[in-house]
């Protein structure tokens, strides 16, 4: 204590020691974020060098050509939208309506850890597979052929097991006692769910929606194994007409050898991007915008 | 069997526990015969007998863990939410056994309301939360019908003056007192005639919970309230009865002055002059 210090000699030494790997550890996270963010970054700048003296009015609303420069990207912007909209209305209501069984009604059985496992499963199956289901059951099972709804109806398969785990955990964050105060008033279990703890729920339902639906705009592979077209030449008109999609388009405008469609490819991918950054400011909006309304 | 009254008078098991005998001038409310719980395979009561009786406030008092709030719980059969829990017994209500066959949990909660330990409040409007029960019981024909009961359940809980002017506020920016007694509101919304308490005011400050206990006072005129408290003197302030448990069992049960001055059984009094618990 007489030379200013609270503690032995040894004891300081021990806690300095740690409080250099703490600085250590701090420098060693910020520099692994730096590098993550700085390739990232590194990356879109290169896209858009590449691509943003192709973006133009004309593009967005034109369609495929053979000359790169008179090529827009309307037919696939409008298919992207049409079959997330398609998807969306198909694995929303499904999922939402499977978590809420899943969580609030099915009893702890063998038969529900099964199906359990079976959803967290199928989170993890490659895309691809999807796909194959995709062509095998809608378009020729079903006979959908290659339209927007066989293409809307594979990628809602592949986003369901996303929408239903994600709607799980906002159902399974709602307060016990929000259910409890309403049991205690009389109601039954469908007037708590819908009433009470479907609202509380709802920012995490709509987020998690958001980020499926977010991962199924990006997707190719299943869509190309359905056979939907990497050339048309005007937007879908309906739910059976033949579609393609930004992340197809912008493959095919890659692997071509003529040097201007790679600039279209760029453009494409900024198009493709700022779709994302939308649905994702879309998410947060709504769910900020309900849990003011909650509080 | 009939009248649940005569029932209480011929209950050896309380006599033999030498509880007073309290005075009975009507026939009691509630009557639980021989109850046993379980949760899962722990048990949590054994062998609850007691008659409750109607318009007074009857306190369950015991050391944490004791099964007062699972018995409380049990009378308007909330523990069902729970899964793998058993109830062996009965429990009477105005003489219909709650957990026969055929009887509506809805109907039985709307009969036997409850308050909670934690206010719950629902993320809504003040007015909707009492709406709330009117609502999905379809106790409200018209709006304004629904106002004038919102109104006066919110006067019944002494909430009236102080939320009047912003009805449609959150009911969350209230304070915890308030939120409490909106929950009681709330509860008297959908005219119960039981209003079960549990500890309703340990997370309150002493003059909020003072309220609560003036509330309690008035509220026994028209209801049958029973609190489950871990605070004595809230039990002595507040209760015409008290039941003691222990260890889930019902211990000693009787007027609350004699419980509190002089108990039949060595445990109760050593419980209420503070020598364990």
């Amino acid at each position: 204590m007489t030379n200013g210090q609270l503690l032995d000699g040894g004891a300081q030494r021990a806690i300095n020691r740690r409080r250099y790997l703490d600085v250590l550890f701090q420098a060693l996270a910020l520099l692994i974020l730096c590098l993550a963010l700085g390739s990232l970054a590194a990356l879109i700048a290169d896209v858009w060098s590449d691509g943003f003296s192709r973006l133009s009015w004309a593009f967005l609303s034109g369609f495929p050509s053979r000359r790169a420069a008179d090529a827009g990207i309307w037919h696939a912007l409008s298919g992207s939208m049409f079959v997330i909209l398609v998807t969306g209305a198909l694995a929303v209501p499904v999922g939402v309506a499977s978590a809420v069984y899943l969580e609030e009604y099915a009893r702890r059985s063998l038969m529900a850890r099964i199906i359990e496992i079976n959803i967290t499963n199928l989170a993890a199956v490659p895309s691809i597979i999807y796909g194959l289901l995709g062509l095998g059951l809608f378009v020729r099972a079903m006979g959908m052929g290659r339209s927007v709804l066989a293409g809307a109806s594979t990628l809602a398969l592949l986003v369901l097991p996303v929408i239903i785990l994600s709607t799980r955990e906002a159902l399974r964050a709602v307060p016990p006692s929000i259910r409890e105060g309403s049991y205690a008033l009389g109601a039954s279990k469908w007037q708590t769910v819908w009433y009470q703890v479907l609202p509380v729920a709802l920012p995490g339902i709509l987020t998690g929606m958001i980020l499926a639906l977010s991962r199924a705009i990006g997707e190719t592979a299943p869509l190309i194994s359905i056979g939907a077209l990497t050339f048309v030449a005007f937007a879908p008109d309906g739910l059976w007409s033949p579609f393609t999609v930004l992340p197809i388009q912008i493959f095919n405008w890659v692997s071509r050898p003529q040097v201007e469609f790679q600039a279209n490819a760029a453009a494409g991918i900024l198009v493709l991007l700022a779709l994302l950054l939308t649905m994702n400011a879309a998410a947060i909006w709504l769910r900020d915008h309900y849990q003011k309304k909650l509080t | 069997m009939s009248d649940p009254g005569a029932r209480l008078l011929s209950l050896g098991g309380l006599a033999t526990r030498g509880g007073p005998q309290p005075a009975i001038d009507r026939p009691v409310k509630v009557q639980a015969d021989a109850l046993n719980f379980s949760y899962g395979t722990t048990r949590a009561l054994t062998d609850i007998s007691i008659g409750i009786h109607p318009n007074v406030v009857t306190a369950f008092i015991g050391p944490s863990g004791c099964g007062k709030s699972t018995f409380l719980r049990t009378l308007n059969r909330m523990n069902d939410i729970i899964p793998g829990t058993r109830v062996e017994g009965k429990i009477l209500i105005d003489g219909t056994d709650i957990y026969g066959p055929g009887i509506d949990v809805v109907a039985l909660r709307r009969r036997v309301g409850m308050v909670f330990q934690k206010s719950n409040p629902f993320p809504k409007s003040i007015f909707d939360n009492i709406a709330y029960g009117l609502r999905i019981n379809g106790m409200a024909g018209s709006r304004s019908e629904l106002a004038e009961r919102v109104e006066e359940s919110l006067r019944q809980a002494a909430l009236w003056d102080e939320v009047k002017d912003r009805l449609q506020d959150s009911a969350l920016a209230m304070s915890g007192g308030q939120q409490q007694r909106l929950c009681i509101a709330r509860a008297l919304a959908v005219r119960p005639d039981i209003l079960l308490m549990d500890e309703p005011a340990s997370a309150l400050d002493p003059i909020a919970t003072q309220r609560i206990e003036e509330l309690v006072y008035d509220l026994k005129k028209t209801y049958t309230i029973v609190i489950v408290t871990h605070n004595m003197q809230q039990a002595a302030r507040v209760s015409d009865f008290t039941a003691f448990f222990w260890l889930g069992r019902l211990v000693e049960y009787g007027r609350t002055d004699k419980m509190f001055t002089a108990p039949a059984e060595k445990l109760t009094e050593d419980y209420v002059t503070g020598r364990f618990g």
